[in-house]
C-alpha cells in the first residue's frame, strides 16, 4: 500500500488494521543471483538499487541481527557533501542529490532536513584550508559559502562569541547539508527493496563464505548453505572479520565513536554546526533532542560502548562551542563501531576473490554516503567493475600509496 | 576510562596516555622493499579479541609500553616494555554478550 | 484526586512552612517536601501535558523514573526544563511552570491533537508529509519542529559552576536502601574502603517508607543506626543526592552529586553539581527497582498513580493522595499501600487483585475490613483531569462494576533497576519465576548485585543479599573479613505475582506515558513487521523519552511477547545506556569552560609583548604576537612596516614557541640518521642543519633544525604545532624501533627562550649586545652555532635565517628572556630595531619560498617540496621505503611553485584552486591549489606559494600561466608560475 495522507486517513478508519508489513519475511531459496551480506543502510540500499537500476531482483540481504541495527541506527544523522578531494566530492554530492529525492523515490518519509552544515574555523590557516575545500565544492557545482564571524553569528547565534578560548573567526557553510531520520533510511530502503522482490532475512548470520577455485559461490549460515552468483559484503564495523573469511586482510582498524542525545527541547539550534577548535558537532532532531558527538575514543575496539575520557572531552568541547548547553541534560550516549581506513576514505571495490565485492571502511562518514554507496556498490556488483564515482575507492590504493587522505593525518585512524 | 598498568608507574588513567596502534607486526627491515612497507603501514589484522598495542605514557614517565588488551571487553591481560614478549591469553575473558 | 496533608511524614516538618509558586500560583509546602509532594498536598493533581496528544497528566511515580510530572524549574539563566517534580526538593521561593501547553495547563489548545489521534499513530510521519515535495521544507518540517520537544532551554550564560572530583575505593555501593546499607556496612566491617552513593537525600530506600520493621523496631531506627555507624567510619564515604550515572571500563564509575540543587542557589564557593570519577575494585549495585503501571484504557489520567508512590507520599511526606482510593495490583506489594492508607484514615474503597487466588495478603486485608476483588483489574477510569470512578473488570467473566474513587493506585509489579549492571555489555536475562529481567553477572565480580535490583523483594532477603554482596565485593578487592549477621526482618510469605501486561479492554491504553505510546501502537509495529524490540522501540519511540522507559519498557516487552506468542525472554530488552538519569552537560565539563576550555601557553616574553601593543594570535595553545601595531595602523600596514624594517635594518621576533628537544648519547648521530630523511652523521660540532622528518608512510611530518653542540649532544627544533608529536615520535623510534641505541632525549621547549634577530644590521646588534661572542662572518658563518656565557647567563647563538636576511637566533634560559630582549632592543636602537610578529614572519618566509604549515599539511612528500635531493640514498630512515614507493613516482604529483598575478594589482588568496586556463573549470581538472599567500612589499605585489601538477614549466622563457580560482568569492585571477623564492634567490644576504 502506497504511503500518503490519504492512505493514512483510510487506515485510521479501520484502526490501522490494514497496513501490510513494511518488509516481509520469506522462506529462503537455495540460491540467489546476488547475496548482500549486511542489512544495514548500505546493504539495503545496494539491494534496492540492484533491483531498481540493474533489474536484478533475485537478491537476498542477510542480516545477523535486526535490519538497521548497526551504524545506520546509531549515528548522528548528518548529511553533507563538503569534501575537498576529487575522488570524494562527486561521490558525496551524488549521495546528497539522491537524499534530496529519496522520500519520494522510496515513498517513505525519512525527513531529509536541509537546514545547513556549518564548519567553524578559528584561525587564518584553518580558513584557508576550508576555502580550498569550499572552492573544490563550488568547482563541482556544489553549494558552499565562506562566512565571516558576522555571518556565523547570524546563522548560529548561540555560539560563544564573547568568551571563547579559541574565538570563532568564521565558517564554511553548506546550506544543502542537514540531517535525516536515520532508522527510517534502513526501513525505507528495506520496504522499497522488498516491493521490488528482494528477500530480507534477519537474525541470519553469515558464518562463512563458500569459495571454490578463487571464486565465491555462496555463503554459509546456521540455516545452511545458500548459493549465489555474486556476493557483496556491506558489514561496516565488522568488515575485517568478514573479509577474513575470504582470506583478505584490509587497511582497516575498528574504532569507537560515541554519540549523544539530550532531553527533548523546543527549538534550540537550527542547522548542524561543527567546532573547529576541538572535535564536536551539534544538531537538533525533529523530535527536539540535541544530537551531538565528537572524536573517536582512540583505541581499537569492537565494544559499541564509549569510554568516559572521551565523553568528558566531547561534552567539554560542546560547552566551549555553545555555552547555552550548560544546563541542557544529556539523556543517553552510545557508541558505534567505525571501520577506520588508513586514509579516512571508504572502500567499494572488487576483491581478489572473483564475484566477491566489498563495501566498507566508511570511517565516521558512512551515513551520509548511504544512497551513493548503495548506488555504486550495486553498479560494481552488477557490472563486475566500479562505477566512475567509486573508481578510486579500492584496496589497491593502499598497496601503491595512492591514498585519498582528506585531512592529511596519515595512517593513524585515531588522528583522522 | 581505561586504567592502564604502566610497568614503571603502576595503574594509571587512560587520559595520561596516548595510543599508537597495533604492536603486532614488526617494522620491515629492508628500506628498499616498498611493498613490505605498504603492508606494514596500511594493513592491519584488526582482531576482535586480544590485541597487542603500543601506548605512550606521555603525561607520566614518558615511556612507551606494550599492552595486551581485549578489543571487546577492554580487559587488559598484560603490559610491559616494547621489546617484551608478552603472552597472548588463549581464551576470551568471560564477559557474556559484550559488544552485541 | 484531591490530595491533602494528613500527617507528619518521615521527611517533612509541617511546622516549617515553605512558600513556592507553580504556574504563577503561590502555594505553601513543608520543610522536607519535594515539589511533587507539596503540590499534591495542596490538592494539585494536574502537572503537565503529554508530548504528542497533549493529554493532561498528573504524578505517576515518586522517583527519578517519573514520566509525567515534568516541569520547567527556576527562572532566567537557571531555568531547567523537564525537571521531575518528585526529584525537586522544595526550597523557599521555588518557582516552577508546567510545560508543553498553550495558553495554560488546564486549557491547552493543542489538546485538539487528540481529535486527530486516529491519524497520529506510531510512525505516521513516515507515511505522509511527502507531497508536494517543496512543502516539507516550508510547511511540514517547521510545523513538526515547533511541536517537538517538551521544555525550553535557557539561552543565557549559566551563572553556576561545576566541578570534577575523584575517588579511589575498594567497594562502591550504588543505592542506600537496606540492601545497599547492608552491603556498605558489611564491606566496611570486613575492612574495605567503601563509597556509598544514594540518589535521594535520604538513606533507607523503600523499607522505612513501606512501614517495615527491622530488628523489632521501625526500619527507620535501624537505618539511622547504620547511617551513624557508616558516618563514624573513616574508611566509608556516604554521598547522598548522588546518582551513579554510568559504569565504565576497569571499575570506573561516574557519579553526579547534586550539591546545591536543593537550594535556591549554590552557597558561595560551592558548585551546583559535582561529577565524581570513582575508581572501585568492586561494585555493588543495589539500585532498587521501578514499580510498573498497569496498561488499561485511560490509565494516564491524573489521579492514577503507582501504589508505591501513594504510599511514600503518605509515610515520607504525610500527604494523602485522595480520600477514597482504589488499589489495583498484580502482586502483594500494593497491599502495603492499603495498610498505610487505612492507618492514616483514608478510605480504601476496593483492592482489585488480578490474581484469581490472591493469597495471604488478601486474607489479611479482608480481615481488617477491606474489600478485595480477586481476578479483577481496572478497565478504565471516569474523569479526564481527575479520577471520579474506576471500572473494575472481572478478567475471567468479562463482568464488572464501577467503583467511585478519587485516586486509583496501581501496581503491575516491580522491575529491577538493572541499568548499571548492563553498561559494560552484559544484557539482563528473563526470569520466569520473578517475571522480570534480572542481571546476568559473573559470580566472581567485579560487579555484584543485591536487593530489588536483583529481583528480590522481601526485606529479609534484600538484607541477606546486601551483606553477601558487600563481603564478596570486599573479597574481590582483596579485603577478606567478616561482618555481623543481618538483623531479623520480615520474610516473604505471600503469593507470587501474576504477569498482566495489558488489561483486555477497548480504549487508549498508554504504555509509555511521556511519548504517548499506546498498546495499539505496539500492535501496529508488530503488524508492520517492526517486530524486533529494537525496531518496535524506534518505530513507536517507546522508551526514548527522558525517563528512557524505566516504567514502560517491561510492559512493552510483555505486550510484544503476547502479540508474538513468545516468552519475554525471546523478545529481550533494548540496550540500556548511560546515564541512568539525564545529566546537565556542564557537570561533565567541570571547570574547563570559557577561557579555561584549554590551557593557554605564553612565552616568557608575553608580558613585554602585551605592554608594547602586540596583537596576539592563537598558535595551538600558544599566544604569539601577530603584529606590534601603532595607534591607527591597520594589520596590513603594520605588517608591511615590520617587514620593511627587518629587510632594510633589523628586527627581532620571539620564536620561543618553537619546539625544542635535547638529544644526548654516543649513538645520537646514528639515531638522527634513522629519524630524519637527510644525513646527520657527518654534521660537525658547531654546525646547524635543516632537518626533514617523514612519517612512516613517506609523507613529510615536520621540519626544523638540528644543531650539533658536541659529538654526543644535539639540539633539535620543531615547528610550534608539532613540538609534542615530534618528541613522542622520537621516543617511539628509540624505545620501540631501535632500543639498542644509546641515546636519551627530553623536551627543552620551555627551558630556552629564543629570539630571532634578523636584518642586515643584525650582526652589529649582536656584536654590541653579546660581547662574549665573536659573531663575525668568519667566526660564525651561516648555519653555525656557538655556546657561551654572557654576563653569567648560558647563551646560545645560532646563525640561521627564516626571513632570508642575515639573521641569528639567540637562546637563553626562559627566565632571562626579557633581559636579553631588552638588551637586544637597546643595542639595536641606533639601527632602528623593531619587534616583529608572526604576520611579518609569514610574509618573509613566503618571499623566500620556505614551506611551512600549509605546505607541510600531511599530503606532501619531500620531492613535492623540491627536497628530493635532501634524502639519503643509502641506509634506513623512517619513511624511506614509502617515500620511494609507487605513488611517490606519479608524474602528476603537485609540486611547490611560486605564483604571482599577471596583473600586478590583483590579489591572490590561499585556498584558491589552480586551473588550466583552457580546460573546463571543474574539480576533476584542478591542477593544484594556493597554499600560502601574502602581499610582498619587496616585490610590490601579491605573491603566493602553491602546489601545482607539472610544476614550473617555463615555455621558452615564458612562465606557465594558470588561473587561481576562488569561486567562493567569484574570483578568477590569471597567475604566472615562478620560482618559489621571490627574494634574494642566490642567498647573498643570508651568507653576508
Amino acid at each position: 500500500m502506497r504511503y500518503s495522507v490519504f492512505s493514512l486517513a483510510r487506515a485510521a478508519l479501520n484502526g490501522h488494521k490494514s497496513w501490510p508489513q513494511a518488509w516481509r519475511d520469506h522462506a529462503l531459496r537455495d540460491r540467489y543471483r546476488v547475496i548482500v551480506v549486511g542489512g544495514g543502510g548500505h546493504g539495503l540500499a545496494t539491494a534496492y538499487y540492484l533491483a531498481k537500476n540493474h533489474n536484478i531482483t533475485d537478491v537476498l540481504v542477510l542480516e545477523r541481527g535486526y535490519i538497521g541495527g548497526g551504524n545506520v541506527g546509531r549515528n548522528t544523522t548528518i548529511i553533507r557533501s563538503n569534501y575537498m578531494l576529487p575522488a570524494n566530492e562527486p561521490f558525496y554530492e551524488h549521495s546528497l542529490k539522491l537524499w534530496e529525492g529519496l522520500a519520494q523515490d522510496l515513498n517513505f518519509n525519512m525527513m531529509v532536513s536541509q537546514r545547513g552544515v556549518l564548519n567553524l574555523y578559528h584561525s587564518d590557516s584553518q580558513r584557508d584550508a576550508f576555502a580550498r575545500r569550499g572552492n573544490a565544492m563550488r568547482l563541482c557545482g556544489v553549494d558552499a559559502e565562506l562566512l565571516d564571524v558576522d555571518g556565523v553569528r547570524k546563522y548560529a547565534p548561540l555560539l560563544d562569541f564573547d568568551n571563547a578560548r579559541f574565538p570563532v573567526q568564521g565558517g564554511l557553510l553548506q546550506p544543502r547539508g542537514g540531517t535525516v531520520r536515520h532508522d527510517a533510511v534502513a526501513w525505507g530502503y528495506a520496504r522499497a527493496a522488498d516491493r521490488l522482490g528482494v528477500h530480507i532475512a534477519q537474525t541470519c548470520e553469515v558464518t562463512g563464505l563458500v569459495i571454490e577455485g578463487g571464486r565465491v559461490a555462496g555463503v554459509e549460515t546456521p540455516h545452511g548453505r545458500i548459493l549465489a552468483d555474486k556476493v557483496g559484503l556491506a558489514v561496516a564495523g565488522n568488515t575485517s572479520l568478514v573479509a577474513q573469511m575470504a582470506g583478505i586482510e584490509l587497511p582497516i582498524e575498528t574504532h569507537l565513536l560515541t554519540a549523544f542525545v539530550s532531553e527533548g527541547l523546543k527549538p534550540f539550534i537550527d542547522g548542524v554546526v561543527t567546532f573547529g577548535a576541538g572535535h564536536f558537532y551539534l544538531s537538533q532532531s525533529d523530535k527536539g533532542g540535541l544530537v551531538f558527538g565528537g572524536d573517536l575514543d582512540g583505541y581499537n575496539s569492537y565494544s559499541q560502548r564509549g569510554g568516559l575520557a572521551e565523553i568528558d572531552h566531547v561534552l567539554t568541547a560542546g560547552i566551549a562551542m555553545v555555552p547555552a548547553m550548560s544546563r541542557v541534560r544529556m539523556l543517553r550516549h552510545w557508541a558505534g563501531r567505525m571501520d577506520m581506513t588508513m586514509d579516512g576514505s571508504p572502500i567499494i571495490c572488487t576483491t581478489p576473490v572473483e564475484n566477491l565485492f566489498l563495501n566498507g571502511g566508511w570511517c565516521y562518514g558512512g551515513f551520509k554516503a548511504t544512497p551513493a554507496s548503495g548506488w555504486c556498490f550495486a553498479h560494481t556488483i552488477a557490472a563486475g567493475e566500479p562505477h566512475p564515482l567509486n573508481r578510486d575507492f579500492t584496496i589497491e590504493r593502499f598497496r601503491t600509496g595512492r591514498v585519498i587522505d582528506e585531512k592529511g593525518a596519515g595512517p593513524r585512524p585515531w588522528l583522522q | 576510562m581505561l586504567r592502564i598498568p604502566c610497568p614503571c608507574c603502576g595503574l594509571r588513567d587512560e587520559t595520561e596516555f596516548t595510543y599508537n596502534g597495533s604492536a603486532e607486526a614488526p617494522r620491515p627491515t629492508d628500506p628498499e622493499d616498498g611493498a613490505a612497507a605498504a603492508a606494514y603501514v596500511y594493513f592491519r589484522a584488526n582482531p576482535r579479541g586480544w590485541h597487542a598495542e603500543y601506548w605512550h605514557h606521555a603525561q607520566g614517565c614518558r615511556r612507551w609500553i606494550k599492552v595486551i588488551r581485549h578489543t571487546v571487553t577492554h580487559e587488559i591481560a598484560a603490559s610491559g616494555w616494547p621489546d617484551e614478549d608478552l603472552p597472548m591469553p588463549e581464551a576470551a575473558p568471560n564477559t557474556g554478550k559484550a559488544g552485541r | 484526586m484531591s490530595g491533602f496533608r494528613a500527617s507528619t511524614g518521615l521527611f517533612t516538618d509541617p511546622r516549617r512552612p515553605i512558600g513556592f509558586r507553580f504556574d504563577g500560583h503561590a502555594y505553601q509546602g513543608a520543610a522536607g517536601d519535594t515539589l511533587a509532594s507539596a503540590l499534591i498536598a495542596n490538592g494539585v493533581s494536574l502537572f503537565g501535558r503529554s508530548f504528542k496528544y497533549h493529554r493532561p497528566r498528573g504524578l505517576l511515580s515518586l522517583g527519578s523514573d517519573e514520566p509525567n510530572a515534568l516541569v520547567e524549574l527556576r527562572s532566567g539563566a537557571r531555568t531547567e526544563p523537564n525537571s521531575r517534580a518528585p526529584m525537586v526538593e522544595l526550597y523557599e521561593g521555588l518557582v516552577a511552570r508546567s510545560q508543553n501547553r498553550w495558553p495554560s495547563l488546564r486549557f491547552d489548545v493543542q489538546a485538539a491533537n487528540q481529535l486527530a489521534g486516529p491519524m497520529l499513530v506510531a510512525g505516521f510521519y513516515y507515511k505522509t508529509f511527502m507531497w508536494p515535495r517543496s512543502f516539507w521544507k516550508s510547511v511540514y518540517e517547521p510545523m513538526i519542529r515547533r511541536a517537538a520537544g517538551l521544555g525550553r532551554a535557557t539561552l543565557a550564560p549559566d551563572p553556576d559552576t561545576y566541578e570534577q572530583a575523584h575517588l579511589h575505593t575498594d567497594v562502591l555501593v550504588v543505592g542506600g536502601g537496606v540492601a545497599g546499607l547492608m552491603a556498605a556496612a558489611s564491606a566496611a566491617a570486613a575492612g574495605a574502603r567503601v563509597v556509598l552513593a544514594e540518589e535521594t537525600a535520604h538513606l533507607g530506600g523503600r523499607a522505612p517508607l513501606d512501614g517495615e520493621e527491622i530488628d523489632g523496631a521501625a526500619a527507620q531506627t535501624w537505618v539511622d543506626a547504620i547511617a551513624a555507624q557508616l558516618a563514624a567510619d573513616d574508611k566509608v564515604r556516604v554521598l547522598t543526592r548522588t546518582t551513579v550515572a554510568g559504569l565504565y571500563d576497569h571499575g570506573v564509575a561516574r557519579a553526579i552529586e547534586r550539591v546545591a540543587d536543593h537550594l535556591a542557589e549554590p552557597p558561595a564557593g560551592q558548585p551546583r553539581q559535582r561529577a565524581w570519577t570513582i575508581r572501585a575494585e568492586a561494585i555493588v549495585v543495589a539500585a532498587g527497582g521501578h514499580e510498573r503501571p498497569l496498561v488499561f484504557p485511560d490509565n494516564d489520567r491524573p489521579g492514577v498513580m503507582l501504589a508505591s508512590a501513594a504510599r511514600s507520599l503518605l509515610t515520607g511526606y504525610g500527604v494523602a493522595v485522595g480520600r477514597h482510593c482504589v488499589i489495583a495490583t498484580t502482586n502483594d506489594d500494593a497491599y502495603l499501600t492499603a495498610y498505610r492508607l487505612v492507618d492514616a484514615g483514608v478510605e480504601v474503597a476496593a483492592i482489585l487483585d488480578a490474581r484469581p487466588e490472591p493469597g495471604p495478603e488478601a486474607a489479611r486485608a479482608a480481615a481488617i475490613g477491606l474489600r478485595v476483588l480477586p481476578g479483577t483489574a481496572p478497565a478504565g477510569v471516569v474523569g479526564s483531569k481527575s479520577v471520579r470512578a474506576v471500572d473494575a473488570l472481572e478478567l475471567a467473566s468479562g463482568g464488572g462494576e464501577r467503583i467511585a474513587c478519587d485516586a486509583l493506585l496501581v501496581s503491575g509489579g516491580w522491575t529491577p533497576a538493572v541499568h548499571l549492571t548492563t553498561h559494560l555489555g552484559r544484557a539482563p536475562v528473563w526470569s520466569d519465576t520473578l517475571a522480570a529481567f534480572v542481571p546476568d553477572l559473573p559470580k566472581d565480580g567485579p560487579i555484584f548485585v543485591a536487593g530489588t535490583a536483583a529481583g528480590t523483594l522481601a526485606l529479609s532477603d534484600c538484607m541477606t543479599e546486601g551483606r553477601r554482596a558487600g563481603l564478596d565485593a570486599a573479597a574481590r578487592a582483596g579485603v577478606s573479613g567478616t561482618a555481623p549477621p543481618r538483623p531479623p526482618a520480615k520474610a516473604l510469605e505471600g503469593a507470587p505475582p501474576v504477569a498482566l501486561w495489558q488489561v483486555p479492554a477497548r480504549g487508549k491504553a498508554f504504555v509509555d506515558f511521556q511519548n504517548d505510546v499506546t498498546a495499539k501502537d505496539l500492535a501496529l509495529a508488530q503488524r508492520e513487521n517492526y517486530a524486533s524490540i529494537e525496531h518496535t522501540k524506534r518505530y513507536t519511540t517507546l522508551g526514548m523519552a527522558t525517563d528512557q522507559g524505566k516504567t514502560s519498557a517491561v510492559n512493552a516487552i510483555g505486550i510484544v511477547a503476547g502479540l508474538r506468542g513468545v516468552s519475554p525472554a525471546e523478545v529481550g530488552t533494548t540496550t540500556f545506556r548511560p546515564p541512568y538519569t539525564p545529566v546537565a552537560v556542564a557537570t561533565f565539563a567541570g571547570h574547563a569552560v570559557g577561557k579555561h576550555h584549554a590551557p593557554t601557553r605564553r612565552s616568557g616574553l608575553h608580558d613585554w609583548h602585551a605592554r608594547h601593543g602586540a596583537t596576539f594570535v592563537e598558535a595551538g595553545q600558544w599566544l604569539r604576537p601577530q603584529i606590534y601595531g601603532k595607534p591607527g595602523e591597520s594589520m596590513f600596514d603594520a605588517t608591511m612596516r615590520e617587514v620593511r624594517q627587518v629587510r632594510s635594518a633589523v628586527g627581532l621576533c620571539d620564536v620561543s614557541t618553537l619546539g625544542k628537544i635535547d638529544l644526548f648519547g654516543p649513538d645520537a648521530a646514528t639515531f638522527l640518521n634513522l629519524l630524519y630523511a637527510n644525513a646527520f652523521a657527518k654534521l660537525p660540532v658547531g654546525k646547524v642543519r635543516y632537518g626533514l622528518m617523514l612519517r612512516e608512510d613517506g609523507h613529510v611530518f615536520d621540519d626544523g633544525t638540528v644543531s650539533r653542540l658536541a659529538e654526543d649532544r644535539f639540539f633539535i627544533t620543531t615547528t610550534t604545532a608539532n613540538a609534542g608529536p615530534v618528541l613522542a615520535h622520537m621516543e617511539y623510534a628509540h624505545e620501540v624501533l631501535w632500543p639498542e641505541l644509546d641515546v636519551a632525549m627530553c623536551t627543552a621547549t620551555e627551558q630556552w627562550c629564543s629570539i630571532a634577530v634578523a636584518g642586515p644590521k643584525s650582526r652589529e646588534v649582536l656584536a654590541k649586545a653579546l660581547p662574549a661572542f665573536d659573531v663575525s662572518a668568519d667566526a660564525l658563518p651561516f648555519m653555525g652555532v656557538r655556546e657561551g656565557v654572557q654576563d653569567g647567563v648560558a647563551t646560545r647563538v645560532f646563525r640561521i635565517s627564516f626571513s632570508g636576511e642575515l639573521a641569528y637566533e639567540v637562546a637563553v634560559p626562559w627566565g632571562h628572556g626579557e633581559a636579553l630582549w631588552t638588551r637586544l632592543l637597546a643595542a639595536g636602537e641606533p639601527f632602528g630595531i623593531i619587534p616583529y610578529g608572526t604576520e611579518a614572519l609569514g610574509v618573509m618566509r613566503i618571499e623566500k619560498g620556505h614551506p611551512a604549515g600549509p605546505e607541510l599539511n600531511g599530503h606532501t612528500m619531500a620531492q613535492d617540496l623540491g627536497m628530493a635531493r635532501l634524502m639519503k640514498t643509502s641506509g634506513d630512515f623512517i619513511g624511506r621505503a614509502m617515500a620511494h614507493h609507487r605513488a611517490a613516482h606519479d608524474p602528476d604529483r603537485p609540486v611547490l611553485v611560486g605564483l604571482k598575478p599577471r596583473q600586478r594589482d590583483q590579489r591572490l588568496r590561499a585556498g584558491a584552486h589552480l586551473l588550466d586556463p583552457d580546460a573546463p573549470k571543474t574539480l576533476e581538472t584542478s591542477l593544484g591549489w594556493v597554499s600560502s599567500c601574502q602581499y610582498s612589499p619587496e616585490c610590490g605585489h601579491w605573491i603566493a606559494l602553491g602546489l601545482l601538477k607539472g610544476g614550473r614549466r617555463d615555455d621558452g622563457g615564458v612562465p606557465r600561466r594558470v588561473v587561481a580560482a576562488y569561486p567562493l568569492k567569484n574570483e578568477w585571477v590569471d597567475v604566472l608560475v615562478v620560482d618559489p623564492c621571490f627574494v634574494d634567490p642566490d642567498g647573498s644576504r643570508l651568507h653576508a
